[in-house]
């Protein structure tokens, strides 16, 4: 089992360890309610170390990764950066990521930690004869994520009152004696925040100095257990539950991610077809009607008593306090306001189909 | 470190057993381990069940735990205030958190339950 850099640290906070995708990573450290609230409320640091992130360099750089990946990266301008999907030649999702351009040939991706060896595989068969460096930097890097609405004082303590707040979507590089760092306007709560990566051994020196600076602002450090229900109130697709090989991004429903001007890309083919004759299943949000226990993945869907589907991913809102989930639901049933049933332990629970993002932040 | 009351007896599973009044629950160790119960599915009354029968079930926000019962014998009360409040297990275990009331069919299982000196010893 691989240990993130910050190990010692989350020991020294009482964290609760687990088994995450090959990594010893905090599931919690006060309570997982009481961490999505403060991300919602004010703000939480979050090791992302697991991630990993890969350095694309080359005169064919551009070219290659618009083969490889499902947006288009000549939009880019240096500094700013796109979520997109690596797919299989069947169309399927191997990995959704953040690709930024850094400069004209250079280019930064952001993988799920599960999947970086995969990724890597799959991009490097792929390189062929062209002019592609790809390097994978995930061993010496880790990472921090800074959310909610009082990141951008966290940044301004930790990193000086001038200090620029990276803008959603743009990724800035500052080079300190001890290596590059990378600022990114990104994250996975649906909350105003960035994403910092640093060399490893730098990491827990700059993640005291964050959770110090969010403590101050009533924050707290945050594990995974409140990463997921945070992305999960938004609708984000987690990969391994609600994206698979099997499952295309449209049925996805991230079809805004995928350029279908751009010319060819791994899986096209598939999702032209696809898009012409309408998907058959959409990854469609539900809510419990009724008091229940938490959805969570794997559990039978029903309409009628029959069952239609599966969840994919689930569990109980903390900012909404009801269940919420999510599954590949037939056409017909993934319009809002459906009538479900989930099936929990052999027994039926009521439910609805719903528009996602399941939260919406209160307007001021 | 964790409360735990000298008048009860222990399952190594952390469900607690009252032999004055019946009472099971789990215990301040294991609310703690599961932290933010937001649902429990309590046994049927007058369910006959064995000892070390899969019950109850409490759900945290991250997992599902199965609760088994300490002792053997018939189901006779659930704690209906745990469906609109199951924070219950977490706010007061011993208390206010108890799951479910069984008539304990055969005293002599007692002794194959911890005491307290001995739960402590088991959680530490």
């Amino acid at each position: 089992m691989k240990r993130s850099p910050l190990h010692e640290a989350h020991m020294a906070l009482g964290a609760r360890l687990v088994p995450f995708a090959g990594w010893e990573m905090p599931v919690q450290y006060k309570g997982i309610v009481d961490e999505h609230k403060a991300v919602r409320a004010s703000v939480g640091v979050f090791d992302i170390s697991h991630m990993g992130q890969f350095l694309v360099e080359g005169r064919d750089a551009e070219t290659f990764l618009n083969r490889m990946l499902t947006n288009n990266i000549s939009k880019l301008a240096p500094g700013q950066g796109q979520y997109t999907l690596l797919l299989n030649e069947r169309g399927g999702v191997i990995d959704d990521l953040i690709a930024y351009r850094l400069s004209e040939r250079e280019f930064f991706l952001v993988v799920n930690a599960s999947m970086i060896d995969v990724d890597y595989a799959w991009l490097q068969k792929y390189i062929g004869d062209t002019e592609v460096r790809l390097v994978d930097i995930s061993a010496q890097t880790g990472g921090l994520a800074i959310q909610g609405p009082k990141s951008r004082e966290v940044l301004r303590a930790v990193l000086g009152a001038d200090a620029v707040y990276p803008e959603r979507n743009t990724i800035l590089l500052s080079t300190s004696g001890e290596g590059v760092l990378y600022l990114c306007g990104t994250g996975y709560t649906g909350e105003e925040g960035f994403e910092f990566f640093a060399p490893a051994e730098t990491t827990t020196a700059w993640f005291e100095k964050f959770v110090s600076a969010a403590q101050e602002q009533g924050g707290m450090p945050v594990g995974l257990g409140a990463r997921d229900t945070l992305r999960l109130e938004m609708g984000y697709p987690l990969n391994g539950n609600d994206l698979s090989p099997e499952k295309t991004p449209l049925e996805a429903g991230l079809g805004f991610f995928v350029d279908f001007d751009k010319g060819e890309f791994i899986g096209r083919e598939v999702l032209v077809k696809q898009k012409s004759e309408g998907v058959v299943a959409k990854l469609t949000g539900f809510r419990m009607t009724a008091p229940s226990p938490p959805p969570r993945a794997h559990y039978p869907v029903c309409i009628n008593g029959e069952v239609i589907g599966e969840t994919c991913s689930g569990g109980l809102s903390p900012s909404l306090a009801q269940g919420i989930g999510m599954a590949y639901l037939p056409l017909a049933f993934s319009k809002p306001g459906c009538a479900l049933e989930i099936v929990i332990r052999d027994k039926r629970y009521p439910a609805e189909t719903v528009k996602k993002p399941f939260y919406r932040k209160p307007s001021h | 470190m964790s409360n735990v009351p000298d008048h009860l007896r222990y399952r190594d599973s952390h469900e607690w057993f009252d032999p004055q009044t019946g009472a099971v629950g789990i215990t301040d160790h294991a609310q703690h381990e599961l932290t933010d119960v937001v649902f429990v599915e309590p046994p049927k009354v007058a369910a006959l069940v064995n000892a070390g029968d899969q019950v109850a079930v409490v759900e945290s926000v991250k997992a599902a735990s199965d609760i088994y019962s300490p002792v053997s014998g018939e189901i006779i009360e659930i704690n209906d205030d745990l469906a609109s409040e199951p924070a219950l297990i977490n706010t007061d275990p011993f208390g206010r958190g108890w799951i479910f009331k069984i008539k304990i069919s055969n005293t002599a299982e007692l002794d194959g339950l911890m005491d307290a000196a001995a739960y402590r010893q088991h959680i530490a």
